[in-house]
């Protein structure tokens, strides 16, 4: 059904047809320019320079401490909300930069949407959580907020699961339920960028893999940028890898490439669990 | 190489679970004497007060005669009392709450303010009453009337409130609003949708405390000016009243003069109880009704 409001109204199709056409050279969606970042004194992030391209998946990899959480938050500036981070450098995101003053935050995020490491579902019912987007974007309809969330849901491969209680509390499914009712409340704003922050490494095997199937399901509609620890994953489900170590981007490359022979030693080590 | 003897550990349990067992119960007598000092107090103004009790004290005048008196005007004002200050601590002691805990940049300034305001909860309250006392009966000409009564005895619990809302605030978990931020949600949608219903809760229980320490309070309204022997009922904000803590502490007072008047201050304590309890289920309920929707 179509939604009448701009925010909405997402030109499906037109998408799908350019996505067809340019299977191996896709337009960066993101494209950061000697991006430097501090905790205070820390220096966090040191020149990165990036492209990330549309309607993929980029894994981003590194051992702990390297950045890559910090790198990702950068790019809905959910860093902005630790207090003494400081910026430096552009984030070109489909040509605007958003790391200047005038670019709102907040129109930002609902471009770009964000699924954490932890689930973290709302204390409301299932269907206010997936509703929660819409409505601080002003849809008030019942009959269009009904439409979304079933949307959302079907798309993240958990309605079935919950149709029949969506008026019960969030906080009584399981972890990977959550995990995937998150991943459906970021698809209720109907984003273009999806990031996602270890979004399995505080689920079980089984929900692990319903969370990669429908990562990749993802990505025929969303470009995905997915901080990871698992390499396995990194390499089963990413098109792209980007591996950061003390704040830098090592390599950045496909990653059948990246994985099988790798250019710099030392992401040979890492990927081969030599450090980290 | 062992370096825990077993020998020695054998020797030593019988004297490690003796002593377990020993705190266990020094610590229930901890617990016992403070219920056992309330159990004396409720059996002693039960005992002395119930039987003053009757429709004619709760719906009465007050009087000379005490007979005669009845603590309608008290408990009216009272209860107007407590209108002035829920409405006023809860505006002004979660608005303060919500500025410091969330919007407030956290520096020197800051924190200032915090050690302030964690020192004012400490002042004493008649303290309280001569600032109630030059500001609103005399500066703003509220006379000894309800409002002045009530912004007083506001000022004396806002301390309270806003440290405890505060302490409810930071208990919400940072993930809850960095998920709603993340959604493109503005900081006040956040703070109203989903760290205020979360913390709700908890900011209505220490409220609740808050508010059971105005009621009970009697030093800054003496200092007030609030009459002992009012026959009038106060009807709204800019009356003059009395308060039960009030009319308790003057018929204590008084007892010497005629002795009936310490049972009438042992039934007031009991009616001040009551409506302390029913305040108390009220909060409760509203609080509990608030936590089964999430």
């Amino acid at each position: 059904m179509a939604v009448q409001t701009q925010l909405y109204a997402v030109p499906a199709i037109e998408k799908k047809e350019s996505k067809n056409k340019n299977e191996v050279e896709k337009e960066s969606i993101f494209e950061t320019k000697s991006l430097n970042l501090w905790y205070g004194e820390t220096q966090a992030l040191k020149n990165i320079d990036l492209k990330i391209p549309e309607k993929s998946i980029t894994a981003i990899i590194g051992p702990s401490g390297c950045g890559k959480s910090t790198f990702i938050k950068t790019l809905n500036r959910m860093v902005e909300l630790i207090p003494s981070v400081q910026t430096k450098g552009d984030i070109h995101y489909k040509g605007s930069n958003i790391l200047s003053k005038d670019y709102s935050a907040e129109a930002l995020r609902t471009d770009v949407g964000m699924v954490f490491q932890k689930p973290n579902p709302f204390p409301k019912s299932i269907y206010d959580n997936v509703a929660y987007g819409p409505r601080i974007h002003g849809i008030k309809k019942k009959s269009i907020l009904d439409d979304i969330v079933e949307k959302s849901l079907k798309d993240a491969f958990i309605w079935d699961e919950v149709k029949d209680r969506l008026k019960e509390n969030a906080f009584g499914l399981s972890g990977g339920q959550q995990q995937r009712l998150c991943i459906a409340r970021c698809l209720a704003i109907e984003p273009e960028v999806i990031l996602m922050d270890e979004p399995t490494s505080a689920l079980d095997p089984i929900s692990t893999t319903k969370v990669e199937e429908l990562i990749q399901s993802l990505k025929k509609q969303y470009s995905i940028v997915i901080v990871t620890h698992n390499m396995q994953q990194a390499a089963r489900i990413s098109d792209q890898t980007a591996f950061f170590l003390n704040g830098e981007v090592v390599e950045f490359g496909k990653t059948e490439e990246l994985f099988t022979e790798p250019k710099d030693s030392r992401t040979m080590d890492y990927i081969n669990g030599r450090f980290g | 190489m062992q370096y825990i003897d077993r020998l020695q550990v054998r020797k030593r349990i019988n004297f490690r679970l003796r002593l377990n067992s020993i705190l266990k119960y020094v610590f229930l007598g901890a617990t016992l004497s403070g219920l056992v000092v309330l159990a004396i107090l409720l059996i002693r103004t039960v005992s002395q007060g119930f039987a003053w009790i009757d429709w004619n004290f709760i719906t009465g005048h007050l009087s000379m005669d005490p007979e005669k008196a009845g603590i309608m005007g008290a408990i009216l004002g009272t209860f107007w009392l407590m209108l002035v200050v829920v409405f006023f601590t809860l505006f002004l002691g979660m608005g303060a709450a919500i500025y410091l805990e969330l919007y407030a940049k956290k520096g020197r300034i800051h924190s200032l303010i915090q050690t302030n305001i964690a020192n004012l909860a400490g002042v004493p309250s008649i303290v309280y009453g001569i600032l109630g006392l030059t500001v609103f009966v005399r500066l703003m000409d509220f006379g000894s009337t309800v409002l002045a009564g009530g912004l007083t005895l506001s000022l004396l619990v806002l301390p309270i409130v806003i440290v405890s809302s505060q302490e409810a605030l930071r208990a919400v978990p940072q993930t809850l609003g960095e998920a709603s931020y993340g959604l493109g949600a503005s900081k006040w949608q956040t703070i109203k949708s989903i760290i205020l219903p979360t913390a709700l809760p908890s900011i209505l229980t220490g409220s609740i405390l808050a508010l059971s320490r105005a009621i009970g309070e009697t030093a800054p309204l003496v200092v007030l000016g609030i009459p002992a022997l009012l026959i009038p009922f106060p009807g709204g904000f800019m009356d003059r009243f009395t308060a039960l803590p009030m009319q308790i502490y003057y018929w204590t007072l008084d007892a010497a003069l005629v002795e009936e008047y310490a049972n009438l201050a042992a039934a007031s304590i009991i009616i001040l109880l009551l409506m302390l309890f029913i305040l108390n289920s009220i909060a409760i309920y509203i609080r509990n009704k608030f936590q089964h929707r999430f």
